[in-house]
């Protein structure tokens, strides 16, 4: 009679399990080890790391091999998991002038302190289809770190240098629009209590910090093509490693590691005029786990129009961007849809044929 | 009507709107002396500054003036869809009375719009859910009065449709479906479900075509005679003041400039505000 | 690199650390002292997905004890796939004996029902709930929502009730009809059937509600006053099902599931897998009595 949604629960879950297993690992001729995915595949694992709000490469690793490449499932898997840890300290704010920058560009400038660093990135890369990586073998790759080496002197090596922020620069010529003094500042922890509406920026940073990368990117987007107010320029987007540094309990502050952050400050123009008259810039801010381009660019255009509220723009509606782009929350409920709903939809079928008796 | 001094509905003292930041000059150098709103040291706007006036039970009272005049913000203070920036309203009726209505709690505000005050906006969709029917929307103020009883709502809304001549088949109508005109019957009809002794009128037929405006003036005057509900009517057209009011408030640049019989005002303008004012209607 | 006792991770009693599972029950407390009223709640994340129970699981984790015994049932069956995963996971994370019987159980988790068999005054009843705000349909702003409750500000909600009766002849609202919750707050029942409704007024259990999704907690007292949001001419009813008898026991008087089989038969069996399961048995299970089963026609019952 096929499956029926009431009887063996039980028995069918242990055997859906199983089924994973064996569909995930019937073809596999070797282990995935947690290293590789750690170390070539960088960029989904950040992405886990950041929207699972847990700073952990490995344990983001493992949760992408156990969902088998289902990112959505992975974050959520962390999520999880960060429940069940201890939070021991606060940690310093991060100061991200401290970046050991891989790297960092502006739109705004041609030229920006510290030059144009392309680092590691895909944007000028020609996507065409490499099946060469399809044969990459342990030799080829030796090789390949061999030769990359070779270009670089060890004897002269440059400097390690912190540059300004093209945002000081702004800043500086009295640009930039100052904070607004009535605006909610308390500093809320989202993982501690739950968000009320309208919520303080500390709240709506943190929510998109979290947030799904691909909601973010569709509002970001909306934003600009005409379903809200803004176009902004990308002031500054950089990519490194940030030291993090912690406080003992003997009130001296300590360094506990670095963490891999992309940051973005996108300038805009504000429609709010300072005393003078004049309308001056705006920073949206955004940052997240990772190297994610899209994500801090689209946090930072966000920013700014959800401090600019306006009911018939969804992407300047506080409630409509921050709960949508909960991807753990949003996956579930789409998802809920797929449990039984008989009784509920009993109820439906009563109302309804009785109103079609009515009308007879 | 009885003007004795304390026969009042409503008294308005002081009643000022600043946006912006003002200082304690601000006031002074604005104004229709001036022939500005705006403060010369700070920019603050003075949208309305220091009015007073009474209305009484029964009473039709206007307010005129042009675009920026202010008429509009006091009608916007007193139904508190706006908030003041200083003055002081009492309303004669328990139990509010020796009471700043402005101050109120939100849950007594809406007390006093559901009961004692009806409004009718320019512009219809400010004061209807197009959501609702028509029915719907006379429904949600008689459930805000506590009718649970959807014959007796259903019965009265007939009733107020009936009134403001609006065909009943469309009790069950949306409004979006109407002429103008007819949407601010329906309005109308909402603005009086609750029988309040206030109801303000902002510019209610600007916008409608000159025949049903004619209309739609005609029934708020047979309304006011029948029911004797006292009115605030704000228009910029001083004909629609003529026919509808009793006194009036001539406004300038946030202020009252002059007041007094609206017969008197048309006939023998003092200020030479009115004056323009009066030697332009067509 | 990660070695192998470093996942080696000790679960505490039921899963969630003291200092979430204290906040739980302090919000319980809050929303027992106000009934009807949404607490917010820090709502932390489950394995479980969101909209699937964490919030039915969160007020279980809080309140469960060593000595507790537990049921879950969704849609009414025990062996519903939900249920045994939900029923799995609590057992896991806290040793506790598991129940299919209404009457033995003191913790009672569920999902969009409530059981025929009436609940007595040592035992909970905690709801999962999928959407906490019962203005959610007429006002999609949380902010709005929230001031409408405060002030008790719920026009918008009877309006759309006139709208539905206008529109169809009769209140369409079928699960998780909207009620009023001691004269005060209007409150999402989560979507159990017309049937169950009157079953929350008076009752001699506690009753609370987890929206974890959301983050909301709210509950209903024992002896308190719950009443379906009704016109005086336009009454609540609940469902008929106009004297079909369950196929198995025969019975009438009980929420009964429509079952389509293969060969184009259709039959009625009653939702309630364990009230089921005690009528085949001979069994008299106490079922939950109200005013308005006593108004359905004679044939029905």
């Amino acid at each position: 009679m096929g499956y029926f949604a009431v009887k063996g629960g039980a028995d069918a879950i242990e055997n859906s399990l199983a089924l994973l297993d064996f569909y995930r690992l019937k073809e596999a001729s070797s282990p995935l080890e947690i290293n590789q995915i750690v170390s070539q595949l960088r960029i989904a694992v950040g992405k886990i790391m950041s929207e699972g709000s847990l700073y952990a490469p490995e344990y983001a690793a493992i949760a992408i091999k156990q969902a088998e490449g289902d990112l959505l499932e992975a974050a959520f898997i962390i999520r999880a998991f960060r429940t069940t840890l201890e939070r021991r300290f606060v940690s310093e704010t991060l100061n991200t002038r401290e970046m050991f920058v891989r790297r960092k560009i502006s739109a705004s400038f041609r030229e920006i302190p510290g030059g144009q660093i392309l680092g590691p990135s895909m944007d000028y890369s020609q996507r065409i289809l490499d099946v060469k990586k399809a044969i990459e073998t342990k030799e080829s790759i030796a090789d390949l770190l061999k030769a990359f080496e070779g270009k670089i002197d060890k004897e002269n090596l440059a400097e390690i240098t912190f540059h300004d922020k093209v945002i000081d620069i702004l800043n500086k010529d009295g640009l930039l629009q100052k904070a607004d003094q009535k605006e909610d500042r308390r500093l809320l922890d989202i993982t501690r209590e739950a968000i009320r509406f309208p919520a303080p920026r500390s709240a709506r940073l943190q929510m998109m910090a979290r947030a799904e990368t691909g909601a973010l990117m569709s509002m970001g987007y909306s934003s600009m093509r005409g379903f809200g107010s803004v176009h902004p320029t990308v002031g500054e987007l950089r990519y490194g490693m940030v030291p993090v540094r912690i406080k003992d309990p003997r009130g001296r502050i300590r360094y506990i590691g670095s963490i891999e952050v992309t940051e973005a400050e996108m300038i805009t123009e504000t429609k709010k005029t300072n005393e003078a008259g004049v309308a001056l810039f705006s920073i949206g801010y955004g940052l997240c786990f990772g190297q994610n381009d899209t994500k801090v660019i689209c946090m930072g255009i966000l920013d700014t129009t959800l401090r600019n509220p306006d009911p018939s723009l969804p992407a300047n509606d506080q409630e409509f961007v921050l709960y949508h782009s909960e991807g753990i929350e949003a996956m579930g409920f789409t998802n809920h849809l797929k449990l039984p709903h008989y009784v509920t939809f009993q109820s439906s079928l009563h109302n309804v044929r009785e109103a079609v008796e009515r009308n007879k | 009507m009885n003007h004795y001094s304390e026969n009042w509905l409503l008294k308005v003292e002081g009643l000022t709107k600043i946006y912006g930041k003002s200082n304690v000059r601000s006031i002074e150098n604005t104004g229709p002396l001036f022939d500005s709103n705006i403060c010369p040291e700070t920019g603050a706007i003075i949208a309305c500054a220091d009015i007073n006036f009474e209305l009484f039970p029964g009473e039709v009272l206007g307010i005129v003036g042009e675009s920026g005049s202010g008429k509009s913000t006091i009608v916007k203070m007193l139904y508190f869809d706006m908030e003041h920036s200083a003055g002081c309203v009492s309303f004669h009726r328990a139990p509010y009375i020796g009471k700043n209505i402005l101050n109120e709690s939100n849950q007594s505000k809406r007390a006093i719009r559901n009961h004692l005050m009806g409004m009718v906006y320019q512009n219809p969709r400010d004061g209807l859910n197009f959501k609702f029917t028509s029915g719907g929307n006379i429904a949600e103020k008689l459930i805000m009065a506590g009718n649970y009883h959807v014959g007796t709502i259903r019965e009265k809304a007939t009733h107020l449709l009936e009134k403001t001549e609006v065909p009943v088949l469309r009790l069950d109508d949306l409004p979006a479906h109407f002429s103008g005109g007819m949407q601010q019957r329906v309005q109308i009809s909402k603005a009086i479900a609750n029988h309040p002794p206030l109801l303000f009128l902002d510019e209610v037929t600007t916008g409608l075509d000159v025949s049903v405006q004619a209309k739609v003036l005609d029934l708020i005057r047979e309304l006011q005679q029948e029911l004797g509900i006292a009115m605030m009517v704000v228009s910029h057209d001083l004909s629609v003041i003529r026919m509808l009011t009793d006194r009036t408030l001539v406004m300038k640049n946030g202020r009252i400039v002059e007041q007094g019989l609206t017969d008197q005002i048309l006939q023998d303008p003092q200020h030479p505000y009115t004056q323009l004012l009066v030697s332009s209607i067509l | 690199m990660i070695e192998q006792n470093k996942f080696a991770t000790q679960y505490r009693f039921a899963f969630i650390d003291e200092a979430t599972k204290r906040e739980i029950r302090r919000k319980l407390l809050k929303a027992i002292a106000i009934p009807g009223y949404q607490v917010p709640y820090s709502s932390p994340e489950m394995p479980i997905a969101r909209g699937w129970g964490t919030g039915g699981l969160h007020v279980t984790l809080a309140i469960i004890g060593p000595n507790d015994i537990f049921k879950i049932i969704d849609q009414g069956s025990d062996a519903s796939v939900n249920a045994c995963n939900l029923r799995n996971f609590v057992h896991t994370m806290t040793g506790v004996e598991t129940t299919l019987d209404t009457q033995k159980a003191t913790i009672i988790q569920t999902r969009h029902r409530i059981t025929e068999e009436v609940l007595k005054a040592n035992q909970i009843f905690v709801y999962q709930v999928p959407q906490p705000e019962p203005l959610r349909s007429v006002e999609r702003y949380e902010n709005k929502t929230r001031q409408m409750h405060g002030e008790a500000d719920y026009a918008k909600m009877w309006v759309s009730l006139y709208e539905q009766y206008v529109r169809h002849g009769d209140i369409m609202l079928g699960a998780g009809y909207p009620v009023k919750v001691n004269d005060r707050y209007i409150m999402a029942p989560s979507p159990i059937p017309r049937w169950d409704i009157p079953n929350l007024h008076n009752s001699e259990a506690i009753h609370l509600f987890g929206a974890g999704r959301e983050k909301r907690l709210y509950a209903v007292p024992p002896y308190t006053k719950v009443a379906p949001l009704e016109f005086e001419d336009v009454k609540f009813h609940i469902e008929d099902f106009k004297g079909k008898p369950c196929f198995r026991t025969g019975y009438k008087k009980a929420f009964l599931d429509e079952l389509y089989y293969d060969d184009g038969s259709k039959h009625y069996v009653i939702n309630d897998s364990n009230f089921l399961d005690k009528l085949v048995n001979k069994e008299t299970p106490i079922q939950h009595e109200n005013a308005y089963l006593n108004k359905l026609p004679h044939e029905s019952l």
